[in-house]
């Protein structure tokens, strides 16, 4: 049973004080996106055996949503992050690949100025 | 002190006092036994050396061990609520006025009927369940099962409810030692002296482990290591506390023995910790292994250890005269303890060419025979050990020599216990020279930081010679003799509990059975409740023999969790009865109960069903309630619908995402229907939203959808839409709601005065706040029964006094107070859709014709571009239509109808299925709803529903507002 | 037989308020209106008969006398403006309990997984008590347990069962 500290609230929780919410990090495909874009957002889960990223919830606990970089088969944590971030952040990154020499982020952040929160995407 | 049997001894018994007797029965007889003994010691004590039979043959045995490990002498303890089948005597403390009754046999103990199958061991090989009872097919189900499952199964289930309470507590430390031998305690010391927080968990009663047995300066050791551990306030030491399991991030779970059969106590019986280990230390010790050779499973053969262990820990004699045989120095102990109790050895047999250590010496010195190079080429004896026959260990088993004895001890060598340490992932690496698995330290558990989590001390590291250093190496001896023959192999047990023997695992081995895993289900190998502590690697290393390749390269089974059984009580604790899962109660819940409540499990609250009056039948109730309220004027406890606040300058924003309606343009005081719905498209809640304020609404939402819908709405508010300016809360438990209903709905709430309720006051899915017979209230005039209709909401504390109050008021207009069922077929006969029952999380809001309840000026809500996808848009989709009985039976819930032709599968074709289906008393008829392919475009046509064991049901589509389709009774 | 480890009572005259809003923006306007200073993360503050309770980084509760909660509610919606914010009277929603007595703390270990022995003497936690959300922080001889009105005769019996007589956790 894991246990995660929660970094909205500072707890060191147990996973029954948690709520688990699937993996992070998920770019939500709304009206006009493609029917591939779409599945992809609704269905495709990249389930690795390793490095992954997650969402949970402090539910018994301050309430927050927040993020977690584990392995999936040592149960090692990486880190616990804030759930606003689009992607893990460059501490999160460092410190598995502190761990993991070998692993890379699957992911291209694009540069800074063209980057839209997707909040901003969906309401303009 | 024959008073506590034949077999104690005059003196001696560390754990033992003389000055207590304790009575107990066993099979009936009433025995004595004394404080501090063991059943299995008091047993012994009185010269019942067999304490139950084999599970497969119903081989007489008796205890081999004298801890955990036991395989033989496990019985059924107590009686009635308090009986506890398999536990092991030789763990169990004895406790006076016990019951315990051996198992595995029919008549008695002594005269078994399933000890026939003995006979037939030749017969009974290993898979004899897979070879034999395939063939005919018919006659498994008819003939083999019912007799396998008579005689099979080991102890028996009680029957009753236990009577014992249990608990459990969370502890947290910087280290959690496992062991309170002499490395545990000393691991201990060293941590605590550095300031950790330290729980050292020992499964016995007494710390010390095995060195007050084994060393002469144990005891003296564990004394002072005791003294300095005691002085520090940041070590916790738990006795008779056995660590079961290790987990995940140092999760331990541990079980503690408080009031283990003593009932009278008025204490739980057990108590599991839950235990978050910052690190583990595993002083868990090492387990001494049996010596295959023929016959060792006679009673009276016995673990060399536990020997020594009953004469010095409990003063009882496993036998007079005592044959020693082993592969190590370590077993000379028990020839100098059983020398020094004053019982003889006749000699000890020792499978090594030469035994020349101090133990060895010691043992000569005291005049006892040492053969070296030998072996034992078979035990006489049926019910005890009658005599031994010895041979070369080098040979095949030619006797060279009968030694009469009645016990012999055995020692095999030990294994290092490492199953905490194997728990959570820890590996180990095969040591040839001492004939054993021990932990790698390269290899550990690892925790949440990837660091090691656990780390070994003491004898279970491997580190088997600790203050002993001039012990002379072991020779590993998995067959005895080396060359014996495959009748000898016959009568070598690897697996005393569930008869599994050397010829077994030679036969898996020659039928393809190349996996040790394979191997342990195919011959039962390490099933038994010991789970292989006994036979484990005994098995492994014969299996590799047979199978010519290495230990290691041959594997070792997995150590899974729990180290020895937990009872099922631990693992619930308070969770049984009233506490078995929280209830949740309205304020109006207490004024129901008393009134004939007929309770409806609605998730974790309890909702009236209906209120029974008098000898009326459920149904009944229902129907009288729906005519007074149809009639005149109900009252039903709203409370548990879902409230959730949503606030600030986003929320109108907000909630245009959350429902597929417009909530933005809601005005002030109004009140507006909507669907809510997830992002797979498919509807998930539904209620009614009133605008409070410009930047507040209140959303209701089902019973079971609050706490869903306030987590969903956070999750899209936190993860996706961060910046927007909305707060949430779940107000549900704030207020009392009651909905008053029927025509006299505001004739009633006007008796109570405070607010102005007509009809041009408050119009329908309006809202007003104000005050109800002084109590600070908000209305809100909305219906799901097609009545006039008013929910009022008042402060929770109050909302009791709300509902005496219209009982009071009401009288003369016959205020009836109805439940969910009432309100269930009001809500059909409307054609009302209810979460749950129209929907099971595959229907999209368009397939219950509710597109009205869909925004279509909206670019985006939760579900659009799902319901967009090109299956959700086909015409084809089953749709909200209401079926009408021909017959006048009520359909049954949940039936399909069927469409022509069958389906790949040679099933009938499928075009439809009820949803909802009730007699309606208003109607005087069956109602009900369902969803059919094309439905609204084929009013009046009959469908099929056939039903197993029934006439086929027929139905015709019609229109599923069943009453009142004007809809005019909501305005009074 | 031996006395309870602790008295469990169910307290009545607890007001509560919840708070939802910008704390490092809106703290100041918080504490001056309710009198009582901004707790630190996971901390009770207390002035008096009023306490304040740290929820989450947006959200507190403040506790206080039932008779208070009106006023205080409106006084905190006037302070607040139309800043975003968030200010409603729960006091009918939540079952609190006192657990008085020397071994208080045993009762709470053995219904919750956090680790109370080291939360902090001002420290407010957020948890289960078994199966059900829960609010502990230290009171003078003891704490309160607050949860939900509906599950408050399943808070009670799980409280009163913990505090069995003879029961505590010390090693035996
Ligand atoms: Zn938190």
């Amino acid at each position: 049973m894991l246990t995660l500290t929660c970094p909205c609230c500072g707890i060191s929780a147990e996973e029954t004080e948690l709520a688990p919410g699937g993996e992070a990090h998920l770019k939500r495909f709304g009206p006009g996106s493609s029917d591939d874009e779409f599945e992809s957002y609704l269905f495709a889960r990249k389930n690795p055996k390793g490095v992954h990223f997650e969402r949970w919830r402090h539910a018994y606990g301050c309430g927050k949503w927040f993020l977690a970089a584990r392995d999936t088969v040592t149960l090692e944590v990486f880190g616990t992050y804030k759930a606003q971030t689009p992607y893990p952040t460059p501490e999160i990154v460092a410190a598995i690949q502190a761990k993991r020499p070998d692993w890379k982020p699957d992911w291209h952040q694009p540069s800074v100025n063209t980057t839209t929160t997707p909040a901003e995407s969906l309401t303009e | 002190m024959s008073e506590t049997g034949p077999f104690r001894l005059p003196r001696g018994g560390r754990l033992i006092d003389r000055a207590y007797q304790l009575p107990f029965r066993f099979d009936g007889r009433q025995l004595r036994g004394l404080q501090g003994d063991t059943i299995a010691s008091a047993l012994l004590a009185s010269g019942q050396l067999m304490m139950g039979r084999s599970f497969k043959y119903h081989r007489p045995r008796g205890p081999i061990a004298s801890g955990a490990e036991e395989p033989n002498a496990i019985l059924g303890l107590g009686q009635s609520g308090r009986f506890e089948p398999n536990q092991r005597a030789t763990t169990t403390p004895l406790v006076g006025g016990m019951v315990t009754n051996s198992q595995n046999c029919w008549p008695s103990l002594n005269v078994d009927v399933g000890a026939v199958n003995n006979l037939l061991y030749r017969f009974l090989p290993a898979g004899f369940y897979y070879k034999t009872f395939i063939h005919p097919r018919p006659a498994w189900k008819h003939l083999f099962e019912p007799i396998i499952r008579r005689s099979a199964g080991l102890g028996k289930a009680p029957t009753e409810a236990d009577p014992d309470t249990y608990e459990q507590a969370y502890d947290h430390a910087d280290l959690v030692v496992v062991g309170g031998g002499v490395a545990g305690l000393s691991a201990a010391l060293e941590a605590g002296r550095e300031g950790k927080s330290v729980i050292v968990l020992e499964q016995t009663p007494v710390f010390g482990g095995r060195a007050a047995v084994d060393h002469a300066d144990g005891q003296a050791r564990i004394d002072a290591l005791l003294a300095d551990l005691r002085a520090l306030p940041n070590v916790t030491m738990r006795r008779s506390t056995m660590a079961t399991g290790l987990y995940d991030h140092g999760y331990l779970l541990a079980r503690e023995a408080i009031a283990d059969h003593d009932p009278n106590a008025g204490l739980p019986r057990q108590r599991l910790w839950r235990i978050r280990a910052g690190h583990v230390v595993v002083a868990t010790g090492a387990l001494e292994r049996p010596l295959s050779f023929a016959g060792n499973d006679v009673p009276g053969v016995m673990l060399a250890s536990a020997v020594r262990d009953f004469i010095v820990d409990y003063g009882v004699a496993p036998g007079r005269s005592i044959l020693v045989v082993t592969n190590n120095d370590d077993a000379y102990r028990t020839a100098l303890a059983a020398l020094d109790a004053g019982l003889t050895v006749p000699a000890v047999i020792d499978a090594r060419p030469s035994a020349t250590g101090a133990l060895p010496e010691a043992v000569r010195a005291r005049g006892v025979r040492v053969l070296t190079g030998s072996a034992i080429a078979g035990v006489r004896g049926g019910h005890a050990v009658e005599d031994v026959k010895i041979c070369s260990h080098a040979g095949s088993g030619d006797v060279q020599e009968i030694i009469p004895a009645d016990c012999v001890a055995m020692s095999g060598g030990w294994s290092p216990v490492v199953h905490l340490w194997s728990h959570c992932g820890g590996k180990l690496n095969w040591h040839d020279d001492r004939a054993m698995f021990a932990p790698d330290l390269a290899r550990p558990p690892t925790g949440h930081d990837g660091r090691a989590m656990a780390t070994p001390v003491g004898a279970a590291a491997g580190d088997l010679l600790v203050g002993a250093a001039d012990e002379q190496p072991l020779l590993p001896v998995w067959v005895m003799p080396v060359n014996a023959t495959r009748k000898m192999k016959f009568k070598m047990w690897l697996d005393f509990q569930n008869d599994v023997k050397v010829s077994d695992v030679e036969l898996a081995a020659q039928e393809g059975y190349h996996s040790v895993e394979h191997t342990k289900r195919y011959t039962t190998l390490g099933m038994a409740t010991d789970q292989g502590k006994v036979s484990n690697i005994n098995g492994l290393a014969i299996l590799s023999k047979a199978l010519n390749q290495p230990i290691p390269q041959t594997g070792t089974t997995t150590f899974r969790p729990p180290y020895t059984p937990l009872t099922l009580g631990t693992i619930a604790a308070e969770a049984r009865g009233e506490l078995f899962q929280p209830l949740r109660k309205t304020p109006m819940h207490n004024w129901a109960e008393a009134r004939g409540a007929h309770w409806e499990p609605v998730g974790h609250w309890r909702r009236a069903y209906c209120y029974l009056q008098g000898a009326e039948t459920p149904h009944d109730a229902v129907a009288r309630e729906i005519r007074a309220v149809r009639a005149s004027v109900g009252t039903l406890d709203a409370s548990t619908l879902g409230k959730i606040i949503v606030k600030g300058p986003d929320a109108g924003k907000f909630l245009d995402m959350m429902y597929t309606g417009m909530m933005s343009t809601l005005p002030v005081g109004k009140c507006r229907y909507g669907l809510i719905c997830n992002e797979n498209g498919f509807l998930n809640d539904d209620g009614v939203a009133a605008r409070l304020s410009e930047d507040t609404w209140l959303v209701h939402t089902t019973t079971g959808g609050a706490d869903r819908m306030h987590a969903h709405m956070e999750d899209w508010l936190q993860c996706e839409w961060w910046d927007w300016k909305v707060y949430t809360a779940n107000v549900t438990e704030q207020w009392a709601q009651v909905a008053v209903v029927g025509p006299k709905a505001r004739v009633l709430l006007e008796r109570l005065g405070g607010m102005d309720l007509s009809a041009e006051a408050l119009p329908f899915m309006q809202w007003a706040e104000g005050e109800i017979a002084g109590i600070p209230a908000r209305v809100f005039r909305i219906s799901f029964s097609g009545e006039l209709s008013f929910e009022v909401a008042v402060p929770a504390n109050r909302g009791l006094e709300l509902w005496e109050k219209l009982h009071e008021a009401g009288k003369d207009l016959n205020v009836t107070p109805y439940g969910t069922e009432a309100m269930h077929v009001m809500r059909a006969e409307k054609g009302f859709i209810m979460i749950g029952d129209e929907t099971d999380g595959t229907v999209i809001p368009q397939d219950l014709g509710m597109s009205w309840a869909i925004s279509k000026k909206k670019t985006d809500y939760i579900g659009k571009r799902a319901q967009e996808r090109s299956f959700m848009a086909s015409p084809d989709r089953w749709k909200l239509v209401g079926l009408e009985s021909v017959d006048g039976r009520m359909l049954p819930d949940g039936v399909y109808a069927v469409a022509e032709g069958t389906n790949a599968n040679g099933q009938r074709n499928v075009q439809g299925r009820v949803t909802s289906t009730y007699v309606s008393p208003t109607l005087n008829k069956p109602i009900a709803m369902g969803l059919v392919k094309h439905g609204p475009d084929r009013m009046g046509e009959v469908l099929e529903f056939p039903v197993a064991g029934a006439e086929t049901y027929k139905a015709r589509i019609v229109d599923p507002v069943f009453y009142d389709k004007e809809g005019s009774r909501a305005n009074g | 037989m031996a006395e309870a480890l602790a008295r469990i009572t169910q307290l009545q005259d607890l007001g509560m308020i919840q708070i939802r809003a910008d704390l490092a923006a809106l703290g100041d306007v918080i504490a001056k209106a309710v009198g009582v200073a901004i707790p630190a993360q996971t901390s009770v503050s207390t002035n008096g008969n009023r306490s304040l309770c740290w929820m989450s980084h947006d959200e507190l509760l403040l506790v206080l006398p039932k008779p208070e909660a009106v006023a205080a509610t409106a006084a905190l919606t006037d302070a607040f403006g139309s800043s975003h914010s968030l200010a409603l009277d729960v006091s009918d929603m939540r079952a609190a309990f006192s657990i008085d007595g020397a071994k208080a703390l045993h009762v709470l270990q053995k219904l919750c997984p956090a680790d109370l022995a080291s939360m902090p003497q001002d420290g407010m936690r957020r948890t289960r008590a078994a199966q059900v959300a829960c609010g502990i922080w230290r009171r003078e001889g003891g704490y309160v347990l607050i949860g939900f009105r509906s599950v408050g005769d399943y808070l009670r019996g799980l409280l009163q069962g913990a505090a069995r007589p003879g029961t505590q956790l010390d090693p035996r």
